[in-house]
């Protein structure tokens, strides 16, 4: 943790595709540059972000997670960042008892009109995930870990086998 | 590996991506992702050639899966989707990177940084398609009619297009008539024609034609569905007036004994009664009881109206009623506000007395107006000898709104017009910059100067009543920098207008976010795309006409309000329409039956069938949101093209290692 400003973290990011992504989009469109520390997902919703997403994240190396969804009372389905808000705070508990800190895993709100906000935000945690350091999950798991989640197989791969 | 075969493009937009991502090393290094067959780069990918380049791989190369990496899937995803079932793939085998919106334009002297993004977006993209499935799309019905919020020229004319085709129409409007500003107007630029001889023939022609349904006083309440089917909740307040049996006559208001101070039609300057029609040409002819300034409402007595009412057509029992319809698209025309001049306390409206707005200066030099049409000043005699016109006023300006409202200038050089036709008056107009931009409109300017007003340029620091001199005394001072002669001026006048500008409507945000519309930074309603889409908006079948959308004067806002009635038109012609199968679904040989996501639904989707103890979604109700994809803990709902797998193998590809020659070996044992 000796160079903080040359470390570039990667925060993967789940975005809403009514508020935020379009707000991720509007920064584009205005060109309101942002450290390329972020690659982000779209979800639907952020109702739709299911916990293991971000530990999945944070377990292939990612140093932290980054939520953004529409303005609380603004979800394009009524309500799905309110979901989004407990199921976080239950999640960050548990990370927390993992010895994860906090800064890691944030969620925040973006209008489809805020684009610079929207940079704001990555480049807010950007600057807090390089004071943090990085996480190396991925190292603090055994080699062969139980944990790991294995994708069931596809059709295409299933009738694969069968055949060889 | 198995025989699937991803095809990726990478492409350049011309410098909009190459400029910064060095899109030949993109290409090269997703050629080594597994199960990709061909990786390329392009000029443009949204081009007909590189649309092409994609439907001839499929066919000659056999791919199962396409990835573009370009702009923002909102901008292009269909295209490209197209591009695949022309090629005769399903189109739901097909994902995007954006690299442009989120890569290219962001990270413009960071071109490491927007190659590596680009790379993790591309490989995350190529993992999920992996795991896409074949969906096909949901068809539905159109209801053939018409919901019209806002009864200003802009709804007015897209009623009248929409029902002269045949097709049904429900227009709301808030006020108890139709016509917003334009029906407080004498006269129009830049032809200076009468606004309501142009304007009447068509209220009255929406008033009776039979595919409209008016709902004037009325506001909608509640709106659900989609594009084809949203099902419409309004209140239609109590007019207190049986519409059926009045016939406009009139004696109620003659015999009602309560003025009232005419905030709205009148902005202010004139006076109506408790029982009231805006104006006389109204449409509907009916009036309404205000009974918040009625006597009966107020101390039980009076009923002057009842009284004299030779139709009987006074109840003043009656209730808001709920009017419940369905219809298959929406136009949004709510209009716009002005500028409350009282937020410049500089500018002294309010305090000093022949401070005047435009839209008060409308209704002062209207004949049907306050004072017949006669110009004068605030004790309602003496004709104005001098007068300023303010431009800009909260317009272009930091502290207020930074963007040009569009009309001012040509209304204030109406307003000069006026004043000098009716009274005679010097007139001085304080202007920033002259933006005549329209047909027709710089001639009107020249006119305007032949008829020798005088042009200040400069923006008003101060009005003022404080004079300086005995030649300033009693008089109204307009205190400015003329930048073009470069000093201090302080011209006196009897009355000066200020041109206040155009804001979007005190509720635009909520009105937007009930029918899923947007506002831009400036609040007015955000269309599909700036330039090539105006009159839509990301919601399907809801689209937005008029000065809602933006300032703009009457010949923008009557094309706007055609476009969009030729939008919905098309859209009805087409009798059914198609939306993305984005739904969830439950196996419920698997379903535990604990009734988790029963509840989490915001639109009670999801039934509990008793009988069999499992839940299961109701297609046509679901958005796919999916928030009970997320929440059940048997995972066992499906949420079609985000489903668990998809997701996590996006996650995993996106995680790749960048850096690295090879992203293969790590990647396809995530991949596979
Ligand atoms: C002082 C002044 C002078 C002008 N002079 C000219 C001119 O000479 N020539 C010219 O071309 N342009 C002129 N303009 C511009 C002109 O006023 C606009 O272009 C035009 O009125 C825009 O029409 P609209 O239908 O979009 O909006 P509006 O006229 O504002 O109409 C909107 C309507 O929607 C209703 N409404 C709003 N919200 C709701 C809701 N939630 N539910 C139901 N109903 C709702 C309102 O009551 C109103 O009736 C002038 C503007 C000003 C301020
Ligand atoms: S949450 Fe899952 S298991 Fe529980 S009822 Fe719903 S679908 Fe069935
Ligand atoms: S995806 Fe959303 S809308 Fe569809 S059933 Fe689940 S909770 Fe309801
Ligand atoms: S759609 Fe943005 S948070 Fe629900």
């Amino acid at each position: 943790m000796s160079d903080n400003r040359s470390f570039k973290p990667v925060i993967v990011g789940f975005l809403c595709n009514w508020c935020s992504y379009r707000a991720a989009d509007l920064a584009g469109t205005s060109r309101v540059g942002y450290p390329a520390t972020l690659r982000d997902i779209r979800i639907m919703c952020t109702g739709r972000l299911d916990p293991t997403f971000v530990l999945r994240a944070l377990q292939r190396g990612a140093d932290g997670v980054l939520i953004m969804g529409c303005h609380p009372g603004q979800c394009h389905y009524q309500e799905g960042n309110y979901k989004a808000i407990r199921r976080v705070a239950l999640l960050k508990r548990m990370l927390k008892q993992f010895g994860i800190d906090e800064r890691r895993v944030q969620l925040h709100w973006a209008s489809a009109a805020q684009g610079v906000l929207f940079t704001e935000t990555v480049s807010k945690m950007t600057q807090e995930l390089q004071a943090l350091g990085p996480l190396d999950w991925p190292h603090n798991w055994p080699n062969e870990d139980p944990y790991v989640y294995t994708l069931p197989k596809t059709k295409q791969e299933a009738a694969h086998e069968q055949q060889t | 590996m198995d025989d699937r075969r991803v095809g990726v493009y990478v492409c350049h937009c011309g410098h909009n991506i190459a400029g910064t991502v060095d899109v030949e090393q993109v290409a090269e290094w997703a050629q080594r992702l597994p199960y990709v067959a061909v990786a390329r780069h392009f000029q443009f990918m949204c081009a007909s050639t590189g649309q092409e380049l994609i439907e001839e791989d499929v066919r000659e190369l056999g791919l199962t899966h396409v990835v573009v990496a370009s702009c923002s899937p909102l901008m292009h995803e269909k295209t490209f989707r197209n591009a695949c079932q022309r090629a005769g793939l399903n189109p739901f085998l097909f994902a995007m990177a954006n690299i442009r919106e989120h890569a290219s334009w962001v990270h413009p002297n960071d071109r490491d940084g927007a190659t590596a993004k680009a790379k993790a977006l591309i490989s995350a993209a190529v993992s999920r398609v992996l795991r896409q499935n074949e969906l096909e799309p949901i068809r539905v019905n159109i209801h053939p009619a018409t919901l019209i919020v806002g009864g200003g020229i802009a709804g007015i004319q897209a009623a009248l297009e929409i029902a002269d085709a045949g097709h049904h129409v429900y227009l709301v409007e808030r006020e108890p008539s139709i016509g917003g500003h334009m029906a407080m107007f004498d006269k129009t630029f830049p032809t200076l024609d009468c606004a309501a001889c142009i304007l009447t023939p068509k209220m009255f022609d929406v008033g009776t034609h039979p595919n409209v349904t008016l709902l004037t006083y009325s506001e909608v309440e509640n709106v659900e569905g989609f594009v084809g089917n949203f099902q419409i909740r309004v209140r239609q307040k109590a007019r207190r007036v049986i519409e059926d049996l009045c016939t406009g006559c009139g004696t109620c208001w003659e015999k009602c004994p309560i003025k009232v101070i005419d905030e709205v039609f009148e902005a202010g300057l004139g006076y109506r009664k408790a029982i009231y029609r805006p104006f006389p040409q109204s449409v509907p002819k009916y009036p309404v009881i205000d009974v918040e300034n009625c006597t009966y409402f107020r101390t039980g007595k009076c009923r002057m109206c009842e009284k004299s009412c030779p139709a009987g057509a006074i109840d003043f029992d009656m209730e808001d009623r709920i009017i419940e319809f369905e219809v298959g698209n929406i136009i949004l025309a709510t209009g716009y506000k002005l500028f409350d001049c009282r937020r410049i306390p500089q500018y002294g409206y309010g305090r000093l007395p022949n401070v005047y707005t435009s839209l008060e200066f409308e209704r002062l030099t209207n004949a049907a107006g306050p004072t017949g049409g006669k110009v004068t000043l605030r004790d309602g005699e003496t004709e104005p000898k001098s007068v300023a016109i303010i431009h800009c006023v909260g317009s272009r300006d930091r502290n207020y709104n930074r963007y040009c409202s569009a009309i001012c200038c040509m209304s204030s050089l109406k307003f000069a017009h006026l004043v000098k036709e009716k009274t005679g008056a010097e007139v001085y107009n304080f202007y920033i910059d002259m933006r005549p931009i329209a047909k027709e409109y710089e001639e009107f300017y020249h006119r305007i100067l032949e008829e020798g007003t005088h042009f200040i340029r400069g923006r008003v620091a101060e009005i003022t009543d404080a004079a300086h001199t005995a030649e300033e005394e009693g008089k109204t001072i307009v205190v400015a920098e003329d930048t073009l002669l470069g000093r201090q001026r302080r011209i006196p006048v009897d009355m000066v207008i200020l041109a206040a500008g155009l804001e979007p409507q005190a509720d635009a945000a909520e009105i937007g976010r009930m029918f899923g519309v947007g506002c831009g930074t400036a609040g007015f309603f955000t269309e599909r795309h700036p330039k090539l889409d105006p009159v839509a908006t990301m919601t399907e079948g809801v689209y937005i006409a008029g000065a809602c959308q933006g300032p703009k004067d009457i010949p923008d806002t009557v094309a706007q309000g055609a476009a969009a009635a030729a939008r919905v038109l098309g859209v009805i012609s087409q009798r059914e329409v198609t939306l993305e199968p984005i739904r969830a679904s439950i196996d419920e040989s698997r379903c535990s039956g604990c009734r988790i996501c029963n509840a989490l639904c915001p639109y009670n989707a999801i039934e509990y069938l008793e009988a069999e103890g499992v839940s299961r979604v109701n297609a046509a109700m679901c958005k796919g949101c999916g928030t009970c994809v997320a929440a059940c803990p048997s995972h066992v709902i499906t949420g079609a093209h985000f489903t668990f797998e998809q997701v996590m193998a996006e996650i995993d590809g996106i995680m790749v290692d960048v850096y690295s020659e090879s992203p293969t070996a790590p990647l396809a044992e995530i991949m596979a």
